[in-house]
C-alpha cells in the first residue's frame, strides 16, 4: 500500500499547508465584527469550476494510485509473468504527448485572445486524444492476438484494466472537450472560453502524468522504486 | 432574517466571488423531481435512504427471531440467514448512514449554514441523487434474481464472496459490486459539490474558524469519502473481473466440489487492504458529521457557547487524518507480522486522544448549562452515552492480544453496533427533531417524541449489552444456528431470546417516530422560523421552510461564530451569526 501512503501523504501536505493559512489558531469567540478584518479567510476567489476539478484530481488521483498498489502487491505473488510492452505503446505515449501540448497551445491561444490558435489547439488535441485511444484499443488487439488474454495472467489482467481505466478518463475529458469545442462553433466570446479550455488543458496534463506513471509500472522501469518503497514500509 | 441597518452593510468589502445566477425550474417535474435545490435533493436522499433503511430494518428481525428461537420458523434457512446479514450490514453502513449524513443533511445544510444560495454544481448534485436512487434500485432488485442476493458478509470477503458455496453467486454479488461502483459514482458527484461548496460560496464574513461544528463534521468526512471510496471502488471492480472475466486478482488456486477451479495464485489478503483502507475511514464518515451535529444540538439545547471551539475543529481534522492509517487493526487474525499489528494499535489507540477531547468537551458544555431536555437534546445526551460506551469496547479490541480471541464473537458486533449503529443513529434521530421544524414549519410532536426516544434509548442498551457477555462467552457472530457446543450455556440461549423480544419491540417505536413525521407534516404545532432560539444562519431565513435560493434579494453577512448564547449584557440569550456589532440590542427573532 505504499502508492497510497504516499499520495496520501501529498494530499495531507496540500491540505495541512491550505489550513495553516486559515487562522486555525484563531479564537472566534473574542472576535466579533468586521468582516474585512481578516483578509485571506473568506471564500476561495477561484472560480467553483476550477476548485472542483482540483478536488476531482485529487478523487482521480487517489483511484490509480490504489490501482498502483494493488499492482505492487499483487505482482510479488508467484504466478507473476511480466507482459512485452508493445511497441505500440511508444507511438500511443507520443500522441499523448502531442495532444497536451496541443491543449496548452490553445491555452496559450486564450490568453492571447487568438481565436484560430484555440480552434487548432482544441481540435488537434481533440484529434490526437481520439487517436491515443485508437492506438490502445490496437495495442489490446495485438497483445490478445499474441496470446496474451486478460484471464491468463495478473500481470495481463492488470495490464487491461490500467488501461482501460485511464482510457474511460480520457473519454470523459473528450465529452468536456467537445462540449468546448462546441461552444466556439457556437461563437463564444474569448471570456467565456478561457476557464473552459484551461481547465481542459489541466485535466490533459493530469492523465498525461497519470499514463507515464502507469506506463513506468507496467514496463518495469519503476520496479526498482517500488522495491524501495516495500523495503521502506517493511 | 435579522434587520440589519443600511449602514452596517454598506461597511462590508463588496464580494470577491461574484453571485452566480440560480437555475430556476420550469415545471412541476423540475420543481419537485428532476429538481437542482439542494433542499429537494436532501428530501429525496433522505426519503430514499430511510425506506431502504427500513429493508435492512425488517432483515435485522430476521436475524433475531433466527437466534432467539432457531428453528422456530421455517422461512429462514442458513443461506437466507447469511443474505440478511450481508443486506442488513452493507444497507446500514452506506446506502442509509453514508448517504443520510452527507446526501441528506449535507444537501440541507451546508449552502443554509454558509450562507450561499445553493450548491455550485447544481446540476451534477441532482445527478449524484439519480445514480444514488439507481444503486439503491440495483441493491434492491438482488431479492428478486435468481438466487437472491449475496449472503458473503458486508464485507465481501474473496474467495468465498464469489464460490459456488455462498448464496447469491450467480447474480447477487454481481449486482451487489455494480451497486456499489454506482453508489462511489454518485458519491463523487455530491460530494464535490459539498466540499466546494463550503471552500468557494461560504457569504462574506464566513471565516472557516465561524463555521458551525456540523459543517465541520461533514466537510471533513465529504473529504475522506472522496479519497477512500476509491479503494472499495478498485476492490469491486477487481472481484468484478475476477467474478465475470475469470482473473486471479484475490482468487487463489482453489478445489471446489472436487474440481480445479480456474483461478489460482491470487490474494486474498490484497482485498482485505482495499477493503478496510476503505472501510476503517467510513467509520469516521459516519461518525463525523455525527459529532458535528451533536456539538450543535447540545450547544443550542444547553444555551452555552461550545466548549473548546478549536480543540473540536482540530480534532475533527485530526481524527479524519488519523482514521487513514488504521486500517489494518481490522486485520489482525490475517497472518500480519507482528511488527504491523504493533504498528496499527498504536495509531488506533492514538485516535482516542482526539475523540476523548471532543466528549471533554460536550461534557464541559452542558457543564453548568441551562439544559433544556428537549427531544434533540435527549437524543444528543443519548449519543454521548453511547459512543463512550462503544468506544470503550474500541479500546478493548484495539489491542493485538485482546482482539484475537474476541475476534468473530458477538462482543464485536456489540461494540460496532454501539459505536457506528446506535450512536450515530441518535444524531440523526436528533438532527431530525431539531432540524424537521426548519424543512415544514412545523414542530414534531413532543410526547411521541419522547415515548420514541426512551424505548429506542434503553431497548438499545437492553440489546447491545448482553451481546457483550455473549461474545465474552465465545458466541460466534454469523452464525445460523448455535448447535450444541459446551461453551453454549441454556443462559446464551435465554438472553438471546431476551434480545429478539427487546429488538421487535425497539423496531416498533420506529414507526411511532415514522407516524410522527407523517402526521407532524398536517396536525404538527407551527414552528416559526426559529423555534429553538438558534444562531446558526439556517434559522435566520426570511421564509420557512426556506425558499428558492434561500435568502431572498440579499445573501446574509456574518460579523461572530455560531455559538454566541447567553452572552452577558445581551438581550436575548442567543446573538445570530448574521447580527451586526453595531447593534447589540437588535431583537434578533426571525419572522
Amino acid at each position: 500500500m505504499s502508492a497510497i501512503i504516499l499520495f496520501m501523504a501529498v494530499i495531507a501536505v496540500i491540505a495541512g499547508w491550505w489550513l495553516s493559512q486559515q487562522r486555525l489558531m484563531a479564537k472566534p469567540w473574542l472576535e466579533e465584527g468586521g468582516i474585512g478584518d481578516f483578509p485571506g479567510t473568506g471564500a476561495m476567489t477561484w472560480p467553483a469550476a476550477k476548485i472542483g476539478l482540483g478536488v476531482f484530481l485529487a478523487v482521480a488521483g487517489s483511484l490509480f494510485a490504489l490501482f498502483t498498489s494493488a499492482y505492487s502487491m499483487r505482482m510479488n505473488m508467484v504466478d507473476w509473468r511480466a507482459m512485452p510492452v508493445p511497441a505500440l505503446l511508444w507511438f500511443n505515449t507520443g500522441v499523448l504527448v502531442l495532444s497536451s501540448v496541443a491543449l496548452q497551445w490553445a491555452y496559450v491561444a486564450t490568453r492571447r485572445d487568438n481565436m484560430n490558435g484555440v480552434i487548432v489547439g482544441l481540435c488537434a488535441g481533440g484529434a490526437s486524444a481520439v487517436t491515443f485511444l485508437v492506438g490502445q484499443l490496437l495495442a489490446w488487439q495485438q497483445l490478445r492476438a499474441a496470446g496474451y488474454f486478460v484471464a491468463s495472467n495478473p500481470a495481463n489482467s492488470f495490464f487491461y484494466m490500467i488501461t482501460a481505466a485511464h482510457g474511460l478518463h480520457l473519454m470523459g475529458g473528450l465529452v468536456a472537450l467537445g462540449r468546448t469545442t462546441a461552444k466556439v462553433w457556437r461563437g463564444a466570446e474569448m471570456a467565456q472560453l478561457r476557464l473552459s479550455v484551461e481547465l481542459c488543458t489541466i485535466y490533459w496534463h493530469f492523465l498525461l502524468l497519470v499514463w507515464l506513471v502507469l506506463l513506468g509500472l507496467l514496463t518495469g522501469w519503476t520496479d526498482d522504486f517500488v522495491d524501495i518503497c516495500r523495503r521502506l514500509l517493511s | 432574517m435579522v434587520d440589519v441597518p443600511y449602514d452596517a452593510i454598506a461597511d462590508a468589502p463588496p464580494a470577491e466571488v461574484p453571485e452566480v445566477e440560480l437555475y430556476h425550474p420550469k415545471s412541476w417535474w423540475t420543481q419537485y423531481v428532476f429538481s437542482q435545490d439542494a433542499k429537494v435533493i436532501a428530501i429525496q436522499y433522505s426519503l430514499t435512504a430511510t425506506a431502504i433503511g427500513l429493508v435492512a430494518l425488517v432483515l435485522s428481525w430476521m436475524m433475531r427471531l433466527q437466534l432467539g428461537f432457531p428453528g422456530t420458523f421455517s422461512f429462514i434457512d442458513a443461506n437466507q440467514y447469511l443474505q440478511f446479514i450481508t443486506m442488513h450490514g452493507m444497507i446500514m453502513v452506506i446506502y442509509l448512514l453514508t448517504a443520510l449524513f452527507l446526501g441528506g443533511f449535507g444537501n440541507y445544510l451546508i449552502p443554509l449554514m454558509v450562507g450561499a444560495r445553493d450548491m455550485v454544481f447544481p446540476y451534477v448534485n441532482m445527478l449524484s441523487y439519480w445514480v444514488y436512487l439507481l444503486a439503491v434500485v440495483v441493491l434492491a432488485s438482488t431479492f428478486f434474481v435468481p438466487g437472491g442476493p449475496t449472503g458473503a458478509g458486508w464485507t465481501l470477503y474473496p474467495p468465498q464472496a464469489i464460490l459456488s458455496g455462498t448464496p447469491g453467486q450467480d447474480w447477487g454479488i454481481v449486482l451487489m459490486l455494480a451497486s456499489l461502483i454506482l453508489f462511489i459514482i454518485g458519491f463523487t458527484m455530491g460530494g464535490l459539490n459539498y466540499v466546494v461548496t463550503v471552500l468557494q460560496a461560504r457569504t462574506r464574513g464566513m471565516t472557516l474558524m465561524r463555521l458551525p461544528l456540523t459543517v465541520w463534521g461533514i466537510f471533513t468526512a465529504t473529504v475522506m469519502a472522496l479519497l477512500a471510496f476509491p479503494a472499495l471502488f478498485v476492490a469491486s471492480v477487481m472481484m468484478l473481473f475476477d467474478r465475470l472475466l475469470g482473473t486471479s486478482f484475490f482468487m487463489p488456486a482453489l478445489i471446489e466440489m472436487g474440481q480445479q477451479m480456474k483461478y489460482g495464485g491470487g490474494s486474498p489478503i490484497l482485498f482485505q487492504h482495499l477493503f478496510w483502507f476503505f472501510g476503517h475511514p467510513e467509520v469516521y464518515i459516519v461518525a463525523l458529521p455525527a459529532f458535528g451535529i451533536v456539538s450543535d444540538l447540545i450547544s443550542t439545547h444547553a444555551r452555552k457557547n461550545i466548549f473548546g471551539y478549536r480543540m473540536m475543529v482540530w480534532a475533527i481534522v485530526g481524527i479524519g487524518a488519523l482514521s487513514f492509517v488504521v486500517w489494518a487493526h481490522h486485520m489482525y487474525v490475517s497472518g500480519m507480522h507482528p511488527h504491523f499489528g504493533f504498528f496499527f494499535a498504536t495509531t488506533t489507540l492514538i485516535i482516542a486522544i482526539p475523540t476523548a477531547i471532543k466528549v471533554y468537551n460536550w461534557v464541559l458544555t452542558l457543564w453548568r448549562g441551562d439544559i433544556h431536555l428537549t427531544v434533540p437534546m435527549l437524543f444528543a445526551l443519548g449519543f454521548i452515552i453511547t459512543f463512550v460506551n462503544g468506544g470503550l469496547t474500541g479500546l478493548f479490541l484495539g489491542n493485538v492480544v485482546v482482539d484475537v480471541p474476541l475476534s468473530d464473537t458477538m462482543f464485536v458486533v456489540a461494540h460496532f453496533h454501539m459505536v457506528m449503529g446506535v450512536a450515530p443513529i441518535m444524531v440523526v434521530l436528533g438532527a431530525i427533531y431539531h432540524w424537521y421544524p426548519k424543512v415544514t414549519g412545523r414542530m414534531l410532536d413532543d410526547w411521541m417524541g419522547k415515548f420514541h426516544f426512551w424505548v429506542t434509548f434503553l431497548g438499545a442498551y437492553l440489546i447491545f449489552f448482553p451481546m457483550h457477555y455473549l461474545g465474552l462467552q465465545g458466541v460466534p457472530r454469523r452464525y445460523h444456528d448455535l448447535g450444541e457446543a459446551a461453551f453454549i450455556t441454556p443462559n446464551v440461549h435465554t438472553l438471546n431470546a431476551f434480545i429478539t423480544v427487546v429488538a421487535l419491540i425497539v423496531g416498533f417505536a420506529q414507526m411511532v417516530f415514522l407516524f410522527n413525521l407523517v402526521w407532524s407534516l398536517f396536525k404538527g404545532k407551527a414552528s416559526g422560523g426559529n423555534p429553538w432560539r438558534a444562531t446558526t444562519l439556517e434559522w435566520q431565513t426570511p421564509e420557512t421552510p426556506p425558499g428558492h435560493g434561500n435568502w431572498g434579494k440579499e445573501l446574509p453577512v456574518v460579523y461572530r461564530w455560531a455559538y454566541d448564547y447567553s452572552v452577558p449584557g445581551a438581550a436575548q440569550d442567543f446573538i445570530p451569526q448574521n447580527q451586526p456589532r453595531a447593534t447589540p440590542a437588535l431583537q434578533g427573532a426571525a419572522p
